[in-house]
C-alpha cells in the first residue's frame, strides 16, 4: 500500500513539475498587452477617462 | 484509496496557482524602465506633430519610421531623423528591459511584437501605421 502511495506521489510530483515548467515558458500575451497599454498611456500622457472620451470624439469625428 | 482524489485536488490547486501567476502582470517598474518611459514621454511632445503630419509612422516591428521626409521642412529634417533614431533606441531598450525585468530575456521579440500591435492599434486618427499590406492612414 505504501509503495503504491509513493508511486502515485512520485507521478503527481513529476506531473506538477512538468506543468510548472510548461506554464513558465509560455509567453503571457494578455499581461504583455496590459503592460504595453499602461506604458503607451504614460508616454502619450493619456489618463484613464481622457482616453475613452478622446476615442469617442474621434469616432464621431470620423463619421461626420 | 482516498489518497488519489486528494492528490488530484492538490494538483488542481497547484495548477490553478501556477496559471494565476502566469496570467499576472509583467513587472514594468524597474528604474531602467521608468527612465526610458520618462525619456519617451518628453520626446513625444516633439514627435506628435510628425505623426500628425504623416512624416513619421508606426512600423509593424515596434519601431517608428521617417516614411515621408518631404513633409518635413528641409531645415527640420535632420532633427526629425535624430528624434526617430533616439526613439527607436529607447524602444529597443524598453523591450529588452521588460523581458529582463521578468527574468525571460527570450520574451524580447514577443514583447516587441505586442508593443508594435498596441502602438498601431492605439495610434490616433490621421497617424500612419504599417499593416500587412503596407502603410495606411488611420
Amino acid at each position: 500500500m505504501l509503495t503504491i502511495r509513493h508511486l502515485i506521489l512520485a507521478a503527481a510530483t513529476a506531473l506538477a513539475v512538468a506543468g510548472c515548467v510548461t506554464i513558465n515558458i509560455y509567453f503571457p500575451a494578455a499581461a504583455a498587452e496590459r503592460a504595453a497599454d499602461r506604458i503607451i498611456d504614460e508616454v502619450w500622457q493619456i489618463r484613464g477617462g481622457a482616453s475613452a472620451t478622446e476615442g469617442a470624439a474621434e469616432d464621431s469625428g470620423g463619421l461626420q | 484509496m482516498k489518497f488519489f482524489p486528494r492528490i488530484l485536488f492538490a494538483m488542481c490547486l497547484y495548477g490553478a496557482a501556477m496559471l494565476a501567476a502566469a496570467q499576472g502582470n509583467l513587472d514594468v517598474s524597474t528604474p531602467e524602465i521608468s527612465a526610458l518611459k520618462q525619456s519617451m514621454k518628453q520626446r513625444h511632445a516633439d514627435l506628435r506633430p510628425l505623426y500628425e503630419a504623416g512624416a513619421v509612422g508606426f512600423a509593424k516591428d515596434g519601431t517608428i519610421v521617417l516614411r515621408d521626409a518631404s513633409s518635413v521642412p528641409l531645415a527640420q529634417r535632420s532633427r526629425a531623423q535624430t528624434l526617430v533614431t533616439a526613439e527607436n533606441k529607447d524602444r529597443a531598450a524598453l523591450y529588452r528591459e521588460i523581458s529582463r525585468a521578468n527574468d525571460h530575456p527570450e520574451w524580447e521579440s514577443d514583447i516587441r511584437k505586442t508593443f508594435a500591435e498596441r502602438f498601431i492599434e492605439r495610434a490616433r486618427s490621421g497617424w500612419w501605421v504599417q499593416g500587412a499590406g503596407g502603410w495606411t492612414r488611420k
